[in-house]
């Protein structure tokens, strides 16, 4: 029916009396997703939003509610605590929003989480989505998606909305949307979600977004090519993006040849993808794919 | 955040890497008496947040104090165009005098980050003083490579392997790993992206040393490094970036007319895309980021108008954690205090877009509005 998040996703927030979390888990909860309870240390045994129990350690939010989904706003200097916190606690999908975490802070978390059951997506990443069950993990306009048969899988957070936008308004629903972020270091990548769009029945399609800079294309195209056996529509952007300068992701300097659009772009074209030519084409080209 | 050279060799050294003799200095009279401490001949080096200063002039031998004098003053003030700045260059405002050195090899040493791996890389080649991009293209066997396990750090089996690679003689091998050793160490504790010694030398006379230093800091994580935050050069980098940075706003001038405000930088991306496919030059990239507030979206398009080549303006917001209603009142502000109003192209689309179209739309703002990316090529194009 979809990956990741569904009906039995219950949902913690760490973070969840600060602006962006409170904000935040209010939208998602409004969304219909399953909001179980918040964490924010030293304000244990309030309540936010109409109910939702606040815990000091994730732990304690654990063995009270069941959540079994942490997604995490705190600020950057605290980000790679909370990760490791919900990973020791036993979270299976930890989501990280927040954006500026140091290199080495994801580093080092990336490495602990080597061999262990957690699955980390982010950190600087709009989260995921899965329209069908009412699943909302992550700071996207819910109002924007359509139950559906796509996966989408970005690097971005507001040109995921644009893609889905067009998808949308074309009729085409989303089995889940999943940002993966754009830090240099960072948890799941294209092709953990490649292969899992891969496996889910109810996926029938992929949407996929890439950016300059990197080879996570390259690797996604690789996989692509050897094991997905459905259609897979791609967009890389930054095409336009002189050499050498940092556009805004931290990721996204195009140093060396791999990193250039063209050469992403061709990648995916060789690995069987149908290259959507311009980021106003996204809508028209799944279309086009599907039809 | 760049370090300039002489800034990353005294980081460096701190944590035992061997760096040749050097003294900086601001004049002709400094950069005299650095050589005459240094015995009467030095090597005076511009610094520049750039890479081919060699070959752009910015690095001369001195065979007396009185050259050094010369060859500073007229390095200093001026400004450096290297393959790596643009046209427009770059200004010294200091030289590096340092040691002169009889060098029996030049090698190539760096350490970055690899985000396909997640964890630190020790690359090294034998190939010195040649750009590594270019070695990994035409002679990929030259290049080694070493990840670095972030949990245990650079172990000295790695630098004896690097070293047996590099075809280092025996004497040179744990000295060697000692010095990628420090520079790992270095790496780590300053929160460095990425440390580049091109080229480490091996002199006749048996030393290893960091002829040159490339260094680079995270921004992100600066806010642990009080001291190292203080290294900053705001001259090296376009004005309007630097303001744009400053006021958190990520922002690249480029060379068309067309300037492009957008939130978030995949969009952003996408903006300048559509531009060029319209067949018109984006001015700029500019994110203006998440949550911004209305003062932040107005101070974004003011320092875009203040890039006097921009002609025609594409606002284009997908509301998210960003309300169109507040990217609206900013868009009102800004075009109200600026001194000239380049024709506008907004879309709009997300979060309380009705109330951003009509705040607009009651402003008196001349805008044509459009809802999708194909609409606002035609009209930039129109």
């Amino acid at each position: 029916m979809s990956i990741l998040v569904n009906e039995n996703t219950r949902l913690l927030v760490q973070g969840i009396t600060g602006r962006e979390g409170s904000f935040h888990a209010e939208r998602c909860k409004a969304y219909g997703t399953n909001l179980v309870a918040g964490v924010t240390p030293g304000k244990g045994g309030e309540t936010v939003l109409d109910g939702v129990p606040v815990f000091d350690s994730v732990r304690e939010a654990v063995d009270s509610t069941g959540a079994n989904v942490a997604l995490i706003f705190v600020p950057p200097p605290f980000a790679a605590d909370a990760i490791l916190e919900s990973a020791d606690a036993g979270i299976p999908l930890v989501v990280c929003i927040t954006e500026g975490v140091p290199v080495r802070d994801s580093t080092m978390v990336m490495r602990y989480l080597e061999g262990k059951p957690v699955r980390l997506l982010g950190p600087n990443c709009p989260g995921l989505i899965t329209p069908g069950a009412k699943a909302k993990v992550g700071i996207m306009p819910g109002n924007i998606h359509l139950p559906g048969k796509v996966g989408v899988v970005s690097r971005s957070g507001t040109l995921t909305y644009e893609g889905v936008d067009q998808l949308t308004k074309r009729g085409i629903g989303q089995s889940t949307c999943v940002g993966i972020g754009g830090d240099p270091v960072s948890g799941t990548g294209f092709v953990d979600v490649l292969a899992m769009f891969n496996d889910d029945p109810e996926t029938e399609a992929i949407v996929m977004i890439g950016e300059i800079g990197g080879t996570k294309e390259q690797e996604a195209a690789a996989f692509i090519r050897e094991n997905v056996r459905k259609p897979v529509a791609a967009l890389i952007v930054g095409q336009t993006a002189p050499p050498g300068r940092r556009m805004g992701h931290a990721g996204a300097v195009i140093t060396g040849k791999a990193a250039l659009a063209s050469e992403k772009m061709r990648a995916l074209e060789e690995a069987g993808c149908r290259v959507i030519p311009t980021p106003a084409d996204i809508g028209a080209t799944v279309a086009d794919m599907l039809a | 955040m760049k370090l300039h050279e002489y800034q990353a060799k005294q980081l460096l050294a701190a944590y035992g890497v061997p760096v040749p003799e050097n003294y900086v200095a601001s004049s002709g009279t400094e950069a005299a008496e650095a050589t005459e401490r240094l015995g009467g001949t030095g090597v005076v080096k511009a610094q520049v947040h750039a890479g081919g200063r060699g070959k752009a002039g910015g690095v001369k031998v001195a065979s007396s104090p009185a050259e050094a004098a010369e060859i500073a003053e007229s390095l200093i003030g001026s400004t450096l165009v290297t393959f790596q700045t643009g046209p427009q260059g770059v200004p010294v405002h200091q030289v590096l005098v340092e040691q002169t050195m009889d060098i029996d090899r030049e090698l190539y040493l760096s350490i970055t980050t690899d985000g396909g791996r997640r964890r630190p890389v020790v690359i090294a080649s034998a190939a010195g003083g040649m750009e590594i991009e270019e070695v990994a293209q035409t002679e990929p066997e030259k290049v080694l490579t070493e990840p670095i396990d972030p949990a245990i750090g650079f172990q000295p089996f790695q630098g004896r392997r690097l070293a047996a690679g590099l075809g280092l003689p025996p004497a040179q091998i744990r000295p060697f790993s000692a010095f990628v050793d420090a520079c790992y160490r270095a790496y780590v504790e300053k929160d460095s992206g990425m440390i580049e010694i091109n080229p480490l030398v091996l002199t006749n006379d048996g030393q290893l040393l960091a002829l040159d230093a490339k260094m680079n800091l995270d921004d992100d994580a600066l806010f642990r490094h009080k001291a190292e935050s203080e290294l900053r050069d705001p001259t090296q980098d376009d004005p309007l970036e630097v303001e744009a940075s400053e006021a958190g706003i990520a922002y690249v001038k480029l060379d068309g007319n067309v300037g492009c405000m957008v939130n978030g930088a995949g969009l952003a991306m996408a903006t300048m895309d559509t531009v060029k496919f319209a067949g018109a030059e984006p001015a700029n990239f500019l994110d203006v980021g998440g949550g911004a507030a209305e003062e932040k979206i107005s101070q974004a398009i003011l320092l875009m108008l203040s890039d006097p080549n921009v002609e025609k303006v594409l606002v284009n917001i997908f509301g998210g954690i960003l309300r169109c209603d507040i990217a609206a009142r900013g868009i009102v502000d800004a075009y109200g205090k600026a001194d000239r109003q380049p024709t506008l192209v907004v879309r709009m689309l997300g979060t309380n877009v009705d109330e951003g179209k009509q705040i607009l739309a009651e402003s008196g703002l001349t805008a044509t509005m459009v809802d999708t990316l194909e609409e606002a090529a035609a009209a930039i194009k129109g």
